[in-house]
């Protein structure tokens, strides 16, 4: 009698630590959005020839060499090949102590231009910035992505997931309805994904052009009716990070092609 | 104002309503609104029927590839491919690829040469809806073949 | 953006061997049906119309493009190995504008 009681707590035990995991936010193993893609979408991505977000990366080769601004640098005279990148991008955002905040890719490039080459920032949806942030992270194409979200970068990234599970717009949505609740289901006649930024920038067959993660975000936004914030502003910066930091292990595509 | 004008206005009005207002439910939100006619099957094959100098055509030969949906209308990868040994005697001479749902039926030709050794073109098209593709062949002995496919196009859910 | 062609050759062909080539040209591709959405204007056409793809002066292909091109036109097709040779590659803008590409073969 004692004996059974003993089974049927520890059965109870394992079935709340079944349960727990089950609730734990920590999910398996995140598919990209190039497993949500058709055949055909894929394998316009899988050419980098047939792939149109190269036509950006052939940019970022060029401004890579290109001399520009005041200090008569190029991206290349400090940094050297190219290669020198490869992994760089994996832990971005990345906290900056001079900033006081996280500093997305773009961020950093348009530091580097203003501070070491004395050149004028670039747009953040400019074709330059598109290209140099596509050829930078294509360096690490393969690798997973590795931020971190501890000191510093905490209380940011504690403020990314705040936005990714706050409903906002008339639609009273937040991120995760469709991200993390029904991913692989059909919104009408659109695929659901995991909503992950390691193929960003992406090349868009609704764009027809590169497009940076954060100009999805307003995308994403304005679909359930809510304010989009501005590309590169603190709150979508946050927000790249806690996507980032979601899809920690997940190779980068980037420059990837989606619908 | 009368009476008699409104309701003659109100007339018109519903008229043109009438005329207009399917064709312009159907595009509201593909991008592909347009102020021109719509193409139609029928336009579609006047347009290939002119194309080929009236030549009588036969199914085959030609084959359209084209994904059975397409994920998004403004770019859809398109493959022509026709049947022809592409020698200097027997080889395929031009192709008119047309669609029977856009804002008007031409899409692409090519003028192709024995110098290709086969006869096969891909490209990315846009597709306004759901419709057919057709594609004509004249061979260099004149004689025509024809092919088609029809794709879904879907309208997504998330625009962004 | 600006109108910058890519081409792919192959460096290296047997003779008589097929190779593909593929190119992508840069291009919005307007089709002339789109309204400015702050002044209600249509955008005026402005499409690349046509391609041509020669071998060392010969044409091989050409293409006659009409808007229902998708923007960024790529266009790949085939052509046999003969020698060793240039393949030219031209795209005519709407207003006459001539984009130029080329690329080697080296033929064995």
């Amino acid at each position: 009698m004692k004996y059974t009681k003993y089974v049927a707590s520890a059965a109870g035990l394992l079935g709340l630590g079944a349960l727990l995991v089950a609730c734990s936010p920590a999910e398996p193993k995140l598919e990209s959005g190039y497993d949500f893609a058709t055949p055909e979408t894929q394998a316009m991505q899988d050419d980098d020839f047939s792939n149109p977000g190269f036509m950006w990366v052939d940019i970022g080769a060029e401004e890579w060499a290109t001399v520009d601004g005041e200090a008569g640098k190029s991206c290349e005279s400090c940094h050297g090949d190219l290669s020198t990148m490869k992994g760089v991008t994996t832990s971005y955002p990345k906290y900056n102590a001079d900033d006081k905040k996280m500093r997305a890719l773009q961020h950093q490039i348009n530091n580097c231009r203003t501070e070491q080459m004395k050149a004028k920032a670039w747009k953040w949806e400019s074709d330059q910035m598109l290209g140099m942030s596509a050829i930078i992270k294509n360096q690490s194409k393969g690798m997973p992505l590795n931020v971190s979200i501890k000191g510093e970068a905490a209380p940011f990234y504690e403020k990314g997931k705040e936005f990714y599970f706050q409903r906002r717009g008339t639609l009273d949505m937040a991120c995760k309805h469709c991200h993390i609740d029904y991913p692989g289901v059909k919104i009408r006649a659109e695929v659901l994904s995991n909503g992950l930024p390691n193929g960003f920038p992406t090349y868009r067959l609704k764009w027809q052009k590169l497009g940076s993660l954060h100009r999805r975000f307003r995308g994403c936004n304005s679909n359930i009716r809510a304010e989009p914030y501005e590309r590169g502003s603190e709150e979508y910066t946050n927000l790249e990070l806690f996507l980032t930091h979601r899809a920690n292990g997940v190779a980068v595509e980037s420059p990837s092609v989606r619908k | 104002m009368s009476t008699k004008s409104t309701k003659t206005a109100v007339l018109e009005r519903r008229q043109v309503l009438k005329g207009v207002g399917f064709g312009a439910l159907a595009l509201a939100g593909t991008g592909l609104a347009s102020r021109e006619a719509l193409a139609t099957p029928e336009k579609a094959t006047e347009y290939l029927a002119k194309m080929t100098g009236g030549a009588a055509s036969k199914e085959g030969r030609v084959t359209v590839k084209l994904p059975e949906i397409a994920e998004n209308g403004r770019t859809v990868p398109i493959t022509i491919s026709i049947d022809s040994p592409m020698t200097d005697n027997d080889y395929v001479k031009s192709v008119f690829v047309v669609a029977e749902g856009n804002p008007s039926p031409e899409v692409i030709s090519f003028t192709m040469s024995p110098a290709m050794g086969k006869a096969e073109v891909s490209t990315r098209m846009r597709l306004g809806k759901t419709q057919n593709v057709r594609a004509a062949a004249i061979m260099s002995d004149g004689s025509v073949f024809t092919g088609t496919k029809q794709v879904k196009v879907t309208i997504g859910g998330c625009g962004g | 953006m600006s109108k910058k062609p890519r081409v792919k050759v192959p460096k290296q062909a047997k003779a008589g061997e097929l190779i593909q080539l593929k190119t992508l040209m840069s291009h919005v591709m307007e089709t002339g049906n789109r309204k400015d959405s702050k002044t209600g204007k249509l955008i005026p056409r402005q499409i690349i119309n046509k391609f041509v793809c020669k071998f060392n002066g010969k044409e091989v292909m050409s293409a006659e493009l009409q808007p229902a091109i998708a923007a960024n036109p790529y266009i790949a097709f085939y052509a046999k190995a003969t020698e060793s040779g240039t393949f030219d590659f031209e795209w005519t803008e709407d207003g006459g504008e001539v984009i130029k590409a080329s690329g080697e073969i080296t033929v064995s």
